[in-house]
């Protein structure tokens, strides 16, 4: 039963404007351009179309802006402006090998061709507060005198050093099928891997980093090394029906990780290194790294696991990745719920009464307001 | 990275400029454009705003997925000359979509093509390949080459 | 059937594709919630359309289709511009079978199919049932009932009965609308279209000819 409740409007519509003040700060500080956001904040940036699912700066630094911050806000408002467009068409599938690289790092892989490229990462930096950053620090320049520019696409390392055939190679299936779309239609249990891809690139990073995290720590029998991760610029290429021919409208950054997993083989397959595979809009490489960790866990079933883990658990995974979902659920309970309140208020009177406990005490009550 | 092919009026030539154009500057757009005195164009499909769902293939090279969705533009016109453009860019603009059709429609024209491909792509793919190797030079100057440290004897 | 659009040959569509495509399907639930009534569209909606197609029947069509739907087209039109038009200004697939379309565009008296050729939905959804547009040489409310094509329609949306001559239309469509009702809630529903005017038929509809 819903109960609705009236009343407020006016309470309403001053919190807008009094949100829209809070998001604005003192107005004698300047007021942040999505150009500032777009550049400064860029890591926010990525996240939020990652996990927002539409790969445009520009909007997901309004987002930002408009959400003062809130990343999981911003996503929802991105989300909810995706529902506004029509669907143009499918692109291609990205070709990750022909990147242009910003970044480059193999875990198992020491001497790579292409070689090992640090890019902009926070891994090596000390971790210690910069206060020349408090005004206004000066940015450091970069030594590129003795740099040999690298020449033609760098191939992704799992492919080329896997001579002995020890790390499991990945096909299309029979006919190169096209995935099911969550955004079209919802998901079915057990869903194929193909979805659970979609699935976790849309999936919170905060939610993933610790499904992954605990792979780790003993909750799926899992022995990951970062095989490759790359970090660039991938060209997006469609193939309009109009033209008939692909052509190839813009780049768009994507992190890429490549895990590898020792495997101890099945029935049906010889021991050899597993693949789990991530990848992410943007500089995106803790979300790329964790997907790929629980992609793995989630093969499970597949590879002839025991499926003992939460990461394991498609169900458990998949229904609770995404942040909008959560948040919404979550935060809904903030709202009015005075009748459903006071049923069981009536309730745990009665049962006080009575004094034994009623046999439905536990049973969760149909929402109402 | 986009690849470089020779100028030429035909299928992949085109195919080339439509890229080269969908990565212009609007800015750019609108400052040569008026060089060309296109003429005028009617709509066959107005500027309209939309996505594509991006996929890619998991592991690289297996199955297709979805990764999620790239906010697009498209447009198709027709000039007076009788010349159909078509063109897709990334982002919201309409008027650049507009006049990266108009750019397609001229350089399919035998009369336009020459001066149109120096004028909107020659500039372009210039600033493109100097992005792409300042790009290039500055990751390569964090290129590192591990060394793993061999125990002493006995330790 | 899904080859390259001949962009050099295709007329423009809606002008203002977002406006245009609301006021064309009000008018199409308009047509669907009082049946038979014979209502025209603006001409200011379209400039041109492809040879031998009415502007009603584009205009419903470019209103209802989208990259999610399949076309159908009937005999006479499949050769022409129609099926590449609507693919380019809807993101349309053409339909391999009129079995599997989900819209289909008929000429009223060439046509050879019958209603019942077309998906008919399911107990458990109706709504995956055809929707067809066919194509007439005139929609008037008026004449008498039983003379030519000027049929008596009741049911659903109908005060008492109406009146509705489609000109141009196959003589046994009486029939045929009658077999259609035999298998509700499944069945086709049907627009008619001539010039810019426009007439619903859904398959509530009881049909006197």
């Amino acid at each position: 039963m819903y109960v609705a409740v009236k009343g407020g409007e006016r309470a309403i519509l001053n919190s807008y404007a009094l949100v829209d003040q809070a998001r604005r700060g003192d107005p004698s500080v300047p007021e942040l351009s999505l150009d500032q956001i777009r550049q400064q904040l860029r890591l926010s940036v990525d996240r939020v179309m990652c996990e927002g699912s539409i790969y445009d700066p520009e909007l997901a630094a309004l987002a930002i802006k408009q959400a003062a911050g809130d990343l999981v806000e911003a996503i929802f408002l991105l989300r909810a402006y995706r529902a506004t467009l029509p669907r143009l068409g499918y692109s291609l599938p990205l070709d990750t090998a022909d990147m242009q690289l910003f970044r480059r790092v193999s875990a198992t892989f020491k001497d790579l061709p292409g070689g090992q490229v640090l890019g902009p990462t926070y891994d090596y930096t000390q971790r210690l507060l910069d206060f020349s950053l408090a005004a206004s620090g000066a940015v450091a320049e970069i030594d590129a005198s003795d740099a040999a520019p690298e020449v033609g696409p760098v191939p992704r390392v799992v492919d080329l050093l896997n001579h002995e055939g020890l790390i499991e190679t990945h096909e299309p299936g029979a006919g190169d099928p096209d995935p099911r779309d969550l955004t079209r239609e919802p998901i079915a249990y057990p869903a194929d891997r193909a979805t659970w891809m979609q699935n976790l690139a849309r999936g919170d990073e905060g939610f993933l980093l610790a499904m992954g995290y605990s792979t780790q720590r003993g909750y799926a029998n899992s022995h990951p090394f970062a095989g490759e991760i790359r970090y660039g610029m991938a060209e997006l290429v469609i193939e309009p029906e109009e033209l008939g021919f692909a052509v190839s409208i813009g780049d768009i950054e994507v992190t890429e990780c490549q895990m590898v997993n020792q495997f101890g083989g099945s029935k049906s397959q010889p021991p050899q290194f597993t693949r789990g595979y991530g990848l992410a809009f943007g500089a995106s490489e803790r979300k790329a790294m964790a997907m790929a960790l629980v992609d793995r866990a989630l093969r499970a079933d597949e590879l002839g696991e025991a499926v003992e883990a939460p990461a394991q658990m498609q169900e458990f995974v998949l229904s609770h990745s995404d942040n909008l979902e959560a948040s919404g659920f979550v935060q809904h309970l903030k709202l009015p719920h005075y009748v459903d309140f006071q049923s069981e208020l009536e309730l745990v009177r009665r049962m006080r009464t009575s004094g034994a406990p009623a046999a439905d005490a536990s049973e969760p009550a149909g929402e109402a307001a | 990275m986009l690849q470089s092919v020779d100028g030429s009026n035909d299928v992949e030539g085109r195919r080339h400029w439509i890229g080269v154009l969908a990565r212009a500057e609007l800015a750019f757009l609108e400052q040569e454009m008026p060089r060309l005195k296109p003429p005028s164009h009617t709509w066959l499909r107005k500027p309209e705003t939309g996505l594509a769902m991006v996929r890619a293939r998991i592991g690289g090279t297996g199955d297709k997925f979805n990764l999620g969705e790239a906010l697009i533009t498209r447009c198709t016109l027709r000039l007076a000359t009788g010349e159909t453009g078509v063109a897709y860019v990334q982002g919201r603009s309409h008027r650049k979509v507009e006049l990266a059709a108009i750019g397609d429609a001229l350089l399919q024209s035998p009369t336009m093509h020459a001066a149109a491909y120096r004028i909107l792509i020659e500039p372009v793919l210039h600033e493109l390949a100097a992005r792409s190797a300042r790009a290039q030079r500055l990751a390569q100057a964090t290129r590192v080459e591990f060394f793993t440290v061999a125990r002493e004897a006995g330790a | 059937m899904n080859a390259p659009v001949d962009l050099s040959r295709l007329s423009p569509g809606f002008p203002n594709a977002a406006l245009d495509s609301q006021t064309v399907f009000r008018a199409c639930l308009g047509a669907m919630s009082e049946p038979g009534r014979v209502t025209s569209l603006d001409s200011a909606l379209l400039e041109s359309t492809p040879a031998g197609l009415s502007g009603a029947a584009v205009a419903i069509l470019l209103a209802l289709l989208d990259q999610d739907t399949t076309l159908w087209l009937g005999e006479g039109l499949r050769e022409g511009d129609a099926g590449a038009y609507f693919r380019f200004h809807t993101g349309c697939a053409i339909a391999p079978s009129l079995a599997q379309a989900g819209f289909a565009l008929l000429s009223g008296r060439d046509e050879s199919a019958a209603l019942s050729d077309f998906m008919q939905g399911s107990e458990a959804f109706p709504d995956r049932s055809a929707t067809l547009v066919v194509q007439c040489c005139g929609l008037a409310n008026v004449g008498d009932a039983g003379e030519g094509n000027c049929w008596r329609l009741t049911g659903p949306g109908i005060r008492d009965y109406r009146l509705l001559k489609a000109s141009g239309v196959r003589g046994d469509f009486p029939q045929q609308w009658s077999d259609n009702r035999k298998g509700f809630p499944c069945g086709v529903d049907v627009f008619f279209a001539s010039g810019l005017s426009l007439a619903g038929l859904p398959r509530t509809t009881r049909l006197e000819g």
